[in-house]
């Protein structure tokens, strides 16, 4: 069982209950489970959402986009039924938080779809997780069958008129997944492919049905906005970034782990102080401040709060929190390559740009790194990447483009130092290969 | 919807509200290039090409994603544009092979056109392609992987348009690839929608790989020969040894109401043309029993010899006529004149598949309500009864389908089996076979008509619902069944009807008079007089044998002699070969078919890729047919006839009024050996001119046609450009037709067969083999997908 | 499906496929669990388990390999009673998992996607698996194994060795 790691300056909002055995729903409950979804039987839907909205809180997932905003573009009446869809399929490499969520708290999960469900207006919600996150499908499954069984799912919830059923449904290995349209796709029984856009989700979404799509973790956090109140909730962030979120801190530090801060929280604070400095006395290089989709920062980048706004005024992007960090020893060019050999492996293929340029951004790189490049080659890795940006189907391709737009800027005299044979100064590609049978 | 007014490049345009813009901009002259965009299948944004700068949007949007908006500014070409189209061709070609020379798609090639316009000439890549093997993956469809560039028109054409689903998409990534059903093979209709609609030469057909370059070959645009559909179909046809032979069938140029639609006989099956075994030469049969080849000349002047002292001993009602369902109208019209004209003979008949004359009485006086193939693509509603589309009238399917997938029409059927049409219908009764009277009695408020069955008040009840209407109607329904049909139908408010018969102008040698009681426009042969006029001749007012009756004269030997013209009888109707052996003979036809090898005398014919005319489909609508193929040692059907009447000594202008009218320009050839020069008769036709400088000039008996057959009276300059002009089906003069004698005969064709045509296309044998080899399928092979 | 149809699938699966389908308002959500789930009890998405929940489902056998092709965790193979999966993504790489996976390869005289002649472990270089706080992590079957060391690792393997020989 992973933990939250412990530090002073971690607030404890989402991860009020973690470690504390509430998975199980009596447990839950002793810590106040289920009280806050009752409040919300007392409110009006709009209410409800403008709550949401005073709280200040922005998707957890990578966007950044405000909940009751989203929320409050669900129509009010519709003819075909609508839909809560948790995005559990936790992907973007860099982050590992709402496993946490799944594993300690699953029915503030839930309760959060309940809410969201009055909000909205929808009788039916969907946790969808990644598939190798089995043991987390078998947690979230059985706090389902026990709120079933409590009354606080089915026919007539808590006692009231509502009805509510959720579905807890599996993934099966894919990135594109995360990405709200093609999840919709995949719940569908189908390839997880895009959609075209519009129509949006809270229009027409899952089964054509106006559907609201959150992060686990933004949808988890909600009950506690009732819990400690709107105002209180977004005093704890920034101007504009109500809160606080689990960051993910990856890398060469001395105490990696996923801490609960506030949002805005200083980036080198994190590093140097939360994350406790890099190991074995080495400096820093560079870090990655939001997954490994977001352009990475250098040294004298990094002294800016971590917040959606602070991060995109820095030129990269909060993401989903994962802050990989990366000390002096790194090759830039291995790891620009490993990030696009990623994105390579999960582009879905549908559009040009983003299928065969991951393709041909990896076999590049590739090449590259082995020493097999001449001068030309990292404006051709530049130019590839400037011209998926912002011409793909969907963010995958600024996904994969953006780091490596980022790498070649910041880091271009390593790119350099690999050409006309010379290969691999910083971290050769290691001697070995893989055993064969 | 309403109107709105935007902007592109500097030009305002209007268009309704939610039109794409990629459409719009297409409406108004400005090409917006795309790969993966095609009209009427769904949308994907996948290729990228499409990108235009909207004003006020951050990224450059897709305009085939992006509809239309009031006040929207658009630019369409610029650097940014121009960079990012070139961008994303960069990125096709770094796999994509450049065997261009040697690929069949090279010179007709989106890849090829958007590479010049685009000029992504430079290879910045060092690495491999990524390759794989070519596959085949029927007789038909060949895949060559690393040429795809994954557009996923083939996918989208094969499920939403054809409603098969045979092609998928597997894995994903640089690793994606388009998929057949089977694993390693398809299994399908193989129609080759997904050959044609590749923009380039991924998907290749195993009738045209590697044959030929496109620029090697003339086009001609004509009519399918196969199906009562009418197809247009555009032939490539390249010099042969022997004349110029059909490498390719296709309707890229999508002319007709086909667009570009073709079901695998339209597009592969023309290979009977260029057959070992035709016959080229002509032949006679010898005392010993065999034939032996002889020179026209000699065969003429033997058939037409014997055919007078026949005629001159035996009288007319001894000699016997058999047409065909595959020649042209002017060549049918010709045969009847011929055997009324001068052999004197009311005995004609031609292999029926529908009961048309009864069809046209029934609908004699109730105004312009039959309906045209296009009155299938945007009906409200259409109710079919009887027949299989998918396998008979495969455009006619397309059509219905297409019409519920993109306009919501309502689809009502009723069938004795479980036809393909019904996953469109919107209402299916199953009924029995011998229940399609009683079904329209039901419908008409006989409660009792249809007992035991349960859901035949609730098709009913559908149909009620419905206030305009097209109906169509297998062969199930003759005579006083399609009389009972039309006076239902006439109680909706709107309604028209078609009458599915089953080869390419069984309607037309119905129409011309290959019937023993009817002259051409189904003139009783009883009140012949503007025909005897014409004719300048007596014809014979009684009704002569129908086709059953001949062969029963013949084998009491009352048959002196039977002329039959591309037709084979002795197999259609299992004739007894001892049953003619005392009746002289005469086949013209392209192979030694049952009947031929009966024969006396054989003459070489040609096909209807070979000639020229006009042929009308089963829904009534009249096309012009282009010569396309020439295969030495054989005439069209047409010549043959007029050469028999010539050496029968009959004075040939007589039967062919040519010469007459202005004469203009002698330098131009207008026989039925014609054949781009039609482009000239559309010329000629609209200065008023008309040109029958020869003896074989079809149009010179189609203006008779026109004269004579009032249905027939249509626009001729828009006929002649190529278009399909609809019967005036509402002048036709018969007076009754339900109560004659029922000779329908169905062919029961299916989408791999083809009549005589079939047994000798090298293709449709093919496919059919494919699918033997692979127990545990269905007779059709065609994949059922579930609902 | 009829009752007394035939399954390949154990009754407890075949039950739990049965419920599966009446959860959502459209049977083929149930897809990629039902397909994920027949692999766990099979080995792999047999030529078998695609008809039948082809079947189940009520779609074509292409339909159900198009999406099986999508999805990077299933698989069309059998592989080791075992499944070691090593992420070499960035936040393991950067921790070692590059060496953790040569490691395990020379452990198991097996490459990547190669199973031992024994079948008792096959071995995949996989993408994140999300444990990069805990990196390096390896993911064997549904289990995770984190901040591993070579030593650890070793460990890891022994236990399953022994696991299977009882």
């Amino acid at each position: 069982m992973a933990y939250l790691t412990t530090h002073p300056d971690v607030v404890p909002v989402i991860s009020f209950r973690f470690g504390k055995g509430a998975a199980d729903i009596d447990r839950y409950l002793e810590l106040d489970g289920y009280k806050d979804v009752q409040k919300c039987f007392q409110m009006e839907p709009d209410a409800i959402i403008n709550e949401v909205k005073a709280s200040g809180l922005r998707g957890r997932g990578g966007a950044g986009f405000p909940t009751g905003l989203k929320w409050s573009f669900v129509p009010k009446e519709s003819a075909k039924p609508k839909y809560i869809l948790v995005n559990g399929d936790e992907s973007e490499p860099g982050t590992c938080k709402d496993r946490l969520i799944f594993e300690h708290d699953p029915h503030s999960v839930i309760e959060g779809v309940l809410i969201a469900g009055l909000a909205v207006g929808a009788r039916m919600g969907f946790i969808y997780l990644r598939g190798e996150y089995r043991f987390l499908i078998e947690i979230m499954e059985k706090a389902v069958a026990d709120a079933y069984q409590r009354g606080f799912l089915g026919k007539g919830i808590f006692g009231t008129k509502h009805d509510f059923e959720i579905v807890v449904q599996t993934g099966a290995g894919a990135y594109e997944v995360g990405e709200e349209s093609a999840l919709m796709e995949s719940l569908e029984g189908k390839r997880g492919v895009p959609r075209i856009r519009p129509p949006f989700p809270a229009v027409a979404g899952l089964y054509g049905g106006p559907t609201v799509i959150n992060n686990a973790e933004t949808l988890a956090t909600v009950p506690h906005i009732f819990r400690i109140g709107a105002k209180e909730y977004a005093a704890l962030g920034t101007e504009r970034n109500g809160g606080t979120r689990l960051y993910c801190l990856s890398g060469h530090l001395e105490k990696p782990g996923v801490y609960e801060l506030p949002m805005g929280y200083n980036l080198r604070k994190m590093i140097y102080e939360v994350g406790g400095g890099i190991p074995n006395g080495k400096k820093l290089k560079a870090v990655v401040p939001g997954g490994s989709s977001t352009p990475v920062l250098l040294p004298e980048e990094i002294d800016i709060g971590m917040d959606f706004d602070q991060v995109a005024k820095a030129g990269s992007m909060l993401g989903s929190g994962g802050v990989v960090v990366l000390d002096e020893t790194v090759c830039m060019v291995e790891f620009a390559l490993r990030t696009i050999k990623f994105y390579q492996h999960e582009s879905c293929g549908w559009c040009i740009p983003c299928r065969e340029g991951t393709d041909w951004l990896k076999k590049s790189l590739t090449r590259l790194h082995m020493g097999g490049a001449v001068d030309k080659d990292i404006d051709q890795i530049k130019y590839l990447a400037e011209n998926m940006l912002g011409r793909t189907f969907c963010p995958l391709g600024d996904a994969a483009a953006m780091p490596t737009v980022g790498f070649v800027q910041k880091f271009r005299k390593e790119f350099e130092d690999h050409l006309n044979g010379k290969g691999c100064p910083y971290h050769p590609a290691p001697d070995y290969e893989l055993a064969t049978v | 919807m309403a109107d709105v007014t935007f902007t592109v490049d500097g030009k305002q345009l209007t268009a309704p509200k939610g039109t794409l813009l990629i459409e719009a901009c297409r409406q108004a002259g400005i090409e917006i290039p795309a790969f993966c965009y095609y009209p009427g299948l769904s949308l994907q944004g996948a290729c990228r090409m499409c990108v235009v700068r909207v004003e006020k949007m951050p990224k450059l949007q897709t305009a085939c994603t992006t509809p239309v908006a009031e006040g929207m500014v658009v630019t369409t070409e610029s650097p940014e544009i121009g960079q990012a189209r070139k961008a994303t061709i960069e990125l096709l070609l770094g796999n994509h092979p450049l065997d261009c020379p040697v690929c069949d798609a090279g010179g007709e090639c989106e890849l090829q056109d958007m590479t010049f316009k685009y000029g992504a000439h430079q290879s910045q890549f060092v690495e491999i392609k990524n390759h794989r093997e070519e596959q085949q993956w029927s007789p038909v469809v060949y895949f060559d992987r690393p040429r795809c560039i994954l557009c996923y028109r083939c996918v989208r054409v094969c499920g939403e348009g054809m409603d098969v689903w045979a092609l998928g998409i597997q894995n994903r990534g640089s690793g994606a690839v388009i998929a057949p059903n089977k694993q390693d093979h398809l299994e399908c209709e193989e129609c080759g929608m997904c050959i044609d609609i590749c923009p380039v030469g991924a998907l290749t057909s195993g009738t045209y790989r590697y044959k030929t370059r496109p620029w090697e070959m003339s086009h001609v645009s004509t009519v399918c020969t196969h199906c009562a559909d009418g197809c247009k179909t555009t032939l490539g046809v390249r010099r042969s040894d022997d004349g110029m032979e059909i490498v390719r069938g296709d309707n890229r140029d999508k002319s007709g109401f086909n667009n570009d639609f073709l079901c695998i006989k339209g597009r592969y099956a023309f290979d009977f043309a260029n057959r070992e075994e035709r016959v080229t030469q002509p032949m006679l049969r010898q005392p010993n029993g065999e034939f032996k080849p002889a020179t026209w000349e000699e065969a003429l002047d033997f058939a037409a010899g014997k055919l007078r002292e026949i005629r001159d001993s035996r009288g007319g009602k001894s000699i016997g006529v058999i047409g065909s369902t595959r020649i042209t109208n002017e060549e049918a019209y010709l045969l009847q004149k011929f055997a009324r004209s001068i052999l004197g003979t009311n005995n004609i008949d031609h292999h029926r598949t529908a009961d048309y004359p009864a069809f046209l009485a029934a609908l004699k006086a109730k105004g312009q309500k039959e309906a045209s193939i296009r009155d299938f693509a945007d009906a409200k509603a259409i109710l079919v009864l009887g027949n299989d589309p998918t396998e008979q009238h495969p455009l006619l399917a397309w059509q219905i389908r297409n019409n519920v997938r993109n306009n919501q029409a309502r689809l009502h059927a009723a069938n004795h089996q479980d036809i393909k049409l019904r996953r469109q219908a919107t209402s299916f009764l199953p009924i029995q076979q011998e229940n399609y009277g009683a079904l329209v009695a039901f419908l008409a408020g006989n409660e009792k008509a249809l007992k035991g069955n349960a859901e035949a008040a609730g098709f009913r009840d559908a149909l009620r619902k419905e206030e305009s209407i097209v109906i169509a109607f297998g062969s199930e329904y003759r005579g006083k069944d399609i009389e009972a049909l039309i006076a239902f139908g006439a109680g909706f408010k709107n309604v028209k009807f078609a009458c599915l018969g089953d080869y390419a102008n069984s309607r037309g040698a119905s129409d011309m008079g290959l019937l023993p009681d009817l002259l051409p426009g189904y003139v009783p042969v009883t009140s012949a007089g503007s025909f005897a006029q014409e004719y300048g001749a007596a014809l014979p007012a009684e009704p002569g044998l129908d086709m059953i009756q001949m062969f029963d004269a013949a084998g009491r030997g009352d048959l002196a002699a039977l002329y039959v013209a591309s037709s084979d009888p002795v197999k259609l109707y299992g004739v007894d070969p001892a049953a003619l052996k005392n009746t002289f003979v005469i086949v013209q036809d392209m192979f030694l078919t049952e009947t031929a090898k009966l024969a006396d005398v054989i003459l070489p014919a040609a096909n209807l890729y070979e000639k020229a005319g006009t042929a009308t489909n089963t829904y009534g609508d009249l096309q012009l047919v282009k010569k396309a193929a020439d295969k030495a040692g054989v005439r069209a059907d047409f010549d043959l006839i007029v050469r028999l009447a010539g050496h029968m000594g009959h004075d040939i202008k007589t039967l062919v009024p040519f010469g007459k009218g202005l004469l203009a320009d002698f330098g131009q050839s207008r026989g039925t050996q014609s054949g781009e020069a039609d482009r000239h008769a559309v010329w000629l036709t609209a200065h008023q001119l008309e040109l029958k400088a020869s003896p074989f000039d079809p149009f010179a008996i189609f203006d008779e046609i026109q004269r004579l057959v009032p249905a027939y009276e249509v626009p001729r300059l828009n006929l002649m450009a190529g278009n399909d002009e609809h019967l005036k089906s509402d002048l036709v003069q018969i007076q009754t037709g339900a109560a004659r004698r029922d000779l329908v005969l169905p062919s029961n064709d299916t989408l791999f067969t083809s009549g005589t045509l079939g047994e000798y296309s090298q293709m449709l044998h093919s496919v059919m083999e494919s699918r033997k080899q692979k127990p545990g399928r269905n007779s059709r092979g065609l994949m059922i997908r579930k609902a | 499906m009829p009752a007394e149809k035939t399954t390949i699938f154990s009754p407890e699966l075949a039950a739990r496929f049965d419920r599966l389908v009446t959860l959502y308002p459209v049977k083929r959500s149930a897809l990629v669990p039902m397909l994920l789930y027949a692999q766990d009890e099979i080995g792999y998405i047999s030529d078998a388990v695609i008809a039948e929940v082809a079947e189940r489902i009520g779609i074509t056998e292409l339909d159900v390999r198009n999406v099986v092709s999508y999805y990077s965790l299933m698989r069309t193979k059998p592989v080791g009673k075992y499944h070691v999966q090593v992420c070499t993504n960035i936040a393991c790489m950067l921790r070692g998992g590059n060496e953790l996976l040569h490691h395990c390869s020379k452990r198991l005289g097996i490459g990547h996607k190669q199973t031992t002649p024994d079948g008792l472990f096959s071995l995949e270089e996989v993408e994140c698996i999300g444990s990069c706080s805990w990196a390096p992590a390896v993911q064997v079957n549904y289990d995770y194994h984190e901040n591993l060391t070579l030593e650890t690792m070793d460990k890891v393997l022994d236990e399953y060795r022994a696991k299977a020989s009882k």
